[in-house]
């Protein structure tokens, strides 16, 4: 039963966040943010999660390709 | 907003990926035997069709907002990976997706494995390689599908431009009986990834309680920002792998031999 939830666990992992969880966490952090602004400061930040996922992919890119250039 | 957007990109996401089950379905079928192969994809069918009854009434009970929060996350951290493989394929850092290569791996593979009835199934390799390619593949389809059409609150429309995209492949793929390697589908991942991405992205902030500049307008802004630096970020990458004296790196898509 544990082997199949791991399993289970481990499919979904892979077919929503993929190779490099930093991604993932950058979305997460910048949604956290975004409802923190809009909700606490009455910032309506648009501009903030299309910027950090650019951001992330930059980053996830460049991580990708380190040293094999 | 228009359903044509929403329904151009449902059908070249799932005709990606119907693409990639017909493969999967062709290699067992024309190696193994297509009674067992058959089997196999009707039994991954089965627990698509349960998915989708289970999932798409479930998620309508979610509130809108809180429905495009997590559907916009999910889209958006999925079609991050998306937009990084094209990319990284793009620029030749990672092996263009080759749907002949990866046909004659799996008969390769059909070919040196053994030849086992199981559970009232003649051959149960292909059983599985059917089953599992077409669940896998299927449940992009429906995850795509559902999201897209819950979130824009126009699950027909979501569900017929899925429903197209796999028979028009199916079609296609009985007719010609090969892997549709001439399917453009390296340059359709690309663009699938930056659609996933925007519509994640704006789906995500929205649910985080933004207003867009210009409401769904703002997407029309948003898909061409997102594709200018893609683009960017592959002509970087080429460069940086050309470097001087390096020899070009592939185009997007191989030319037929």
């Amino acid at each position: 039963m544990i082997r199949w939830l791991r399993s289970f666990g481990a499919f979904w992992y892979d077919f929503v966040i993929g190779d490099d969880w930093r991604g993932a966490a950058v979305v997460a952090v910048a949604l956290a943010l975004t409802a923190l602004l809009v909700h606490v400061a009455s910032v309506n930040a648009w501009w903030l999660l299309p910027t950090a996922v650019i951001g992330a992919l930059g980053w996830s890119l460049r991580r990708a390709t380190a040293g094999k250039s | 907003m228009n359903s044509l957007p929403l329904a151009l990109t449902v059908f070249v996401a799932c005709a990606v990926e119907a693409v990639e089950a017909l493969t999967i379905v062709l290699a067992a079928g024309l190696t193994r035997e297509w009674r067992s192969t058959f089997q196999g994809m009707a039994a991954a069918l089965v627990v698509l069709a349960a998915t989708v009854a289970v999932l798409g009434p479930a998620l309508t009970l979610v509130p809108l907002t809180a429905l495009r929060l997590v559907v916009g996350a999910l889209l958006a951290v999925f079609g991050l990976q998306w937009l990084r493989k094209a990319i990284l394929r793009a620029s030749g850092y990672k092996d263009l997706h080759d749907e002949g290569a990866i046909y004659a791996r799996q008969v390769a593979a059909a070919n040196a494995a053994g030849r086992e009835s199981r559970r009232g199934v003649h051959d149960w390799y292909a059983f599985t390689l059917a089953f599992k390619g077409v669940l896998l593949e299927g449940l992009e389809v429906v995850f795509i599908a559902i999201t897209f059409g819950d979130s824009q609150g126009n699950l027909g429309v979501a569900a017929a431009a899925a429903a197209a995209a796999v028979l028009v492949v199916a079609v296609i793929g009985i007719a010609v009986r090969a892997p549709l390697s001439r399917v453009p589908e390296n340059t359709m991942k690309f663009a699938v990834g930056i659609m996933l991405t925007s519509f994640g992205v704006f789906w995500g902030a929205e649910g985080a309680g933004v207003s867009w500049p210009g409401n769904d307008a703002a997407l029309l802004a948003l898909v061409p920002v997102i594709a200018l630096v893609a683009v960017g970020y592959v002509a970087l990458l080429r460069r940086g792998r050309a470097g001087p004296g390096r020899a070009a790196v592939p185009p997007m898509e191989r030319t037929p031999a």
